[in-house]
């Protein structure tokens, strides 16, 4: 799109075109301060009801830093968007603190807290022409008028929507609505920018187009902070810096992508994370933990040492696309045998359910020549390193104190 | 319950269209079925279903109209001519009551405008409890007759109304301050009362479309709520309003039972003047001229409204999709 390639980056050190604090600066007086700021929940619990009895946001405890994106993946009624409004302003904690850049907003209304928001809707206003859209914020906050045009045609490019200023948003498609109302967000540089499901609306061809283009803008945008509601785990894993993973009002785990994908704490990640067998095992009571074996029905199994406690019960969670057909070549590699229950081709792949002692085991086995029938028996395998043992008692709650 | 404002709001379309047909006094010309067969002729059947409405349009509607534009060219002493117009048109009781007339309408829906916008914004997007029950009422409000409101503000503020008689028990003064209902005032008042819900009713349908998303987007946008009033919400709902200013505006041009119960004899509007010279002077063919005159008056404003909609309703023609607001909440 627009590539300018003085595209003027909130520079770290003061800038020499900083006394032109015109259209090009993107710094904006919304971020206020030293133009970084982060997220930060204490505590934050948000309740309706008349007596505050339904808990839709349980103590919520995370931090954005500046300049991060993180993504806030769950199931719906998990919290995630409310923890998003909570940021916004549109819901009121009944206790906790939301900070922004450091300073408390718990108590300010949402048009003094320098936010940029998108929504799913897009929520462009019909009314307005796109460029008419994207200076309602700036007029909003008393911009010159003189700034007004420059920093709307800067938006614009940035989201390469440049050519459409004179539209109305009804003769915009779905993708090109979007772009409008990121471009309205950033218009007025926010310090913070949050995302509520952004893509969900558009089809999916657009929303990987549209996520190289969130991630190109992040990229050009270094400073602004960046919330993302999805429930989506390709958005999450491939846009965000950190992802934190909610269900039932709670937050259940943190991290970058790589460690939620690759050594899940919970079963809930594990399963929402990616797709994961999950086999219910458990540590021999000898104490042999050191050893990394764990009890699967009637066999042993090798797994990474150190985890779970002894004589506990755990859960195995491996990643269906590490498992191999056939006996595991590798001497201290784990086999497990079953029946096929069900062959789906996927194109490059074959998912087989495969039937081992009553647990349904999925492998994603690269495209076989020969299909296999149902009801055969296979032998499937898989590294001790490719699996992540789960201790028991994180599963439900234990993520925050582990 | 969005379902039952698009609904009322139909209804108040459907009420906007029979005054259109009227208002032209050409009756509908395609209400036949669709595209007849080959096999039969297409004259005798179309006629079939054609002639019955148009035959009873005309005669319950169409023929004392006429009748009545008949005998406004009718002077008393025999022949047609222009003559009663002449006459009617040079008396000062007319022009005053013309003037009346349109004052008095322009003001109140001016009045009804104000006030049922505020209302609406408030009951729309302000939640309190009781705010549905509230939106309900004003539906059963619009099925009152108007001359309750004048008698219920007679009970309240006419000479011997209840805020007069609590200033004469209090301060045993002969008479209390109040006696603006007899005056153009008290008129405005009750017409005002009796009208807000008119404007009301099509506003609360239009805040109901009013996108949650678009309003959150303008306060995070740093739009304090005047600003989302002015700029994202009036805009969208700007057709519903001249809707309701223009329905309340013809409905007080022709309001009768309102002037009447105030008892303002010195407030006299165009159907006031009707009704005097048709039943108090027995002059028929000077009421009728009233009368055509007052119709003229009903339909050019309607004219000018339909115009100033068709001008407005391209701009607010489609929106983004989205999540509406529900009605009242």
């Amino acid at each position: 799109m627009t590539t300018a390639p003085d595209r003027p980056i909130a520079p770290p050190e003061p800038a020499p075109r900083d006394r032109n604090t015109g259209p090009r600066d993107l710094r904006g007086k919304a971020a206020a301060g030293d133009g970084r700021s982060g997220i930060r929940f204490d505590s934050v619990t948000v309740a309706y009801g008349r007596h505050g009895e339904h808990t839709v946001l349980d103590r919520l405890d995370l931090t954005v830093e500046p300049g991060e994106v993180m993504a806030l993946l769950g199931p719906s009624g998990s919290g995630k968007t409310t923890a998003l409004r909570a940021v916004a302003g549109f819901v009121r904690p009944v206790s906790g603190r939301v900070l922004i850049g450091g300073r408390d907003v718990t108590g300010l209304p949402p048009y003094r807290r320098g936010i940029g928001m998108v929504v799913q809707q897009y929520a462009l206003f019909p009314h307005m022409k796109v460029a008419e859209n994207v200076a309602f914020g700036l007029k909003a906050q008393k911009t010159p008028r003189a700034e007004i045009a420059g920093r709307v045609t800067e938006a614009l490019e940035m989201t390469g929507m440049a050519g459409y200023a004179a539209r109305y948003p009804r003769e915009l498609s779905g993708g090109q609505q979007q772009r409008v109302a990121i471009a309205r967000a950033l218009a007025i540089r926010p310090g913070v920018l949050l995302l509520d499901e952004p893509l969900s609306a558009l089809d999916a061809q657009l929303r990987s187009g549209m996520m190289a283009e969130l991630a190109r803008l992040h990229r050009e945008l270094p400073d602004v902070s960046i919330l993302y509601v999805t429930h989506d785990q390709v958005e999450a894993l491939t846009l965000a810096d950190r992802i934190a993973v909610m269900d039932r009002a709670r937050l259940r785990d943190c991290g970058t992508p790589q460690q939620l994908y690759r050594r899940p704490r919970t079963e809930f990640t594990a399963s929402f994370v990616g797709t994961a067998n999950l086999l219910p095992v458990t540590v021999p009571a000898d104490g042999a933990d050191g050893g990394g074996r764990v009890r699967f029905g009637g066999r042993t199994l090798r797994v990474p040492a150190g985890g779970a406690a002894a004589g506990a019960g755990a859960t195995l969670c491996v990643r269906p696309h590490l498992v191999g057909l056939g006996e595991s070549p590798a001497a201290d590699g784990n086999t497990l045998r079953g029946t096929i229950t069900e062959v789906q081709w996927r194109g490059a792949t074959h998912r087989l359910y495969v039937a081992v002692d009553g647990h349904r085991f999925m492998a994603d086995l690269r495209e076989l020549r020969e299909t296999p029938a149902l009801g055969d028996t296979v032998a499937l395998h898989f590294a001790p390193e490719d699996a992540v043992l789960i201790p028991a008692g994180l599963t439900e709650d234990g993520a925050r104190d582990a | 319950m969005p379902r039952t404002d698009t609904a009322v709001r139909a209804d108040r379309v459907d009420a906007a269209g029979v005054a259109d047909t009227a208002a032209r006094t050409v009756p509908d010309p395609d209400p036949g079925p669709p595209a007849p067969t080959k096999r039969r002729p297409a004259g005798r059947s179309k006629a079939g279903w054609v002639l019955p409405p148009v035959a009873a349009l005309g005669l319950v509607f169409l023929y004392p109209l006429a009748l009545v534009v008949w005998q406004s060219f009718t002077p008393e002493d025999g022949g047609h001519s222009t003559a009663p117009y002449a006459a009617v048109l040079a008396e000062a009781s007319f022009r005053d009551a013309l003037a009346n007339t349109v004052l008095i309408a322009v003001g109140a829906t001016a009045g009804a405008l104000a006030l049922g916008l505020v209302l609406a914004l408030v009951i729309a997007f302000v939640p309190f409890p009781g705010g549905r029950a509230l939106s309900r009422f004003i539906d059963i409000f619009l099925a009152f007759p108007s001359f309750l409101i004048t008698l219920a503000l007679l009970f309240l503020y006419g000479t011997a109304g209840m805020a007069n008689g609590l200033w004469t028990d209090v301060t045993g003064a002969a008479s209390g301050p109040l006696d603006f209902l007899r005056t153009p005032w008290g008129v405005l008042l009750a017409e005002i009362t009796y009208f807000t819900p008119f404007v009301m009713r099509p506003l609360l349908a239009a805040f109901s479309q009013v996108e949650t998303g678009q309003l959150e987007a303008a306060a995070a946008l740093g739009a304090r709520p005047w600003r989302i009033i002015r700029k994202v919400i009036l805009p969208e709902a700007l057709p519903s309003l001249a809707a309701g200013g223009a329905l309340v505006l013809v409905l007080c041009l022709n309001e009768f039972g309102i002037v009447l119960f105030t008892g303002a004899k010195n407030v006299v509007t165009l159907p006031m003047l009707v009704y005097t010279k048709a039943i108090l002077d027995g002059d028929y063919t000077g009421a009728c001229v009233v009368a055509v005159v007052n119709i003229a008056l009903s339909v050019a404003l309607y004219a000018l409204y339909r115009t100033v909609v068709a001008r407005t309703a391209p701009r607010s023609g489609s929106r983004t999709g989205g999540v509406r607001r529900r009605a009242g909440a």
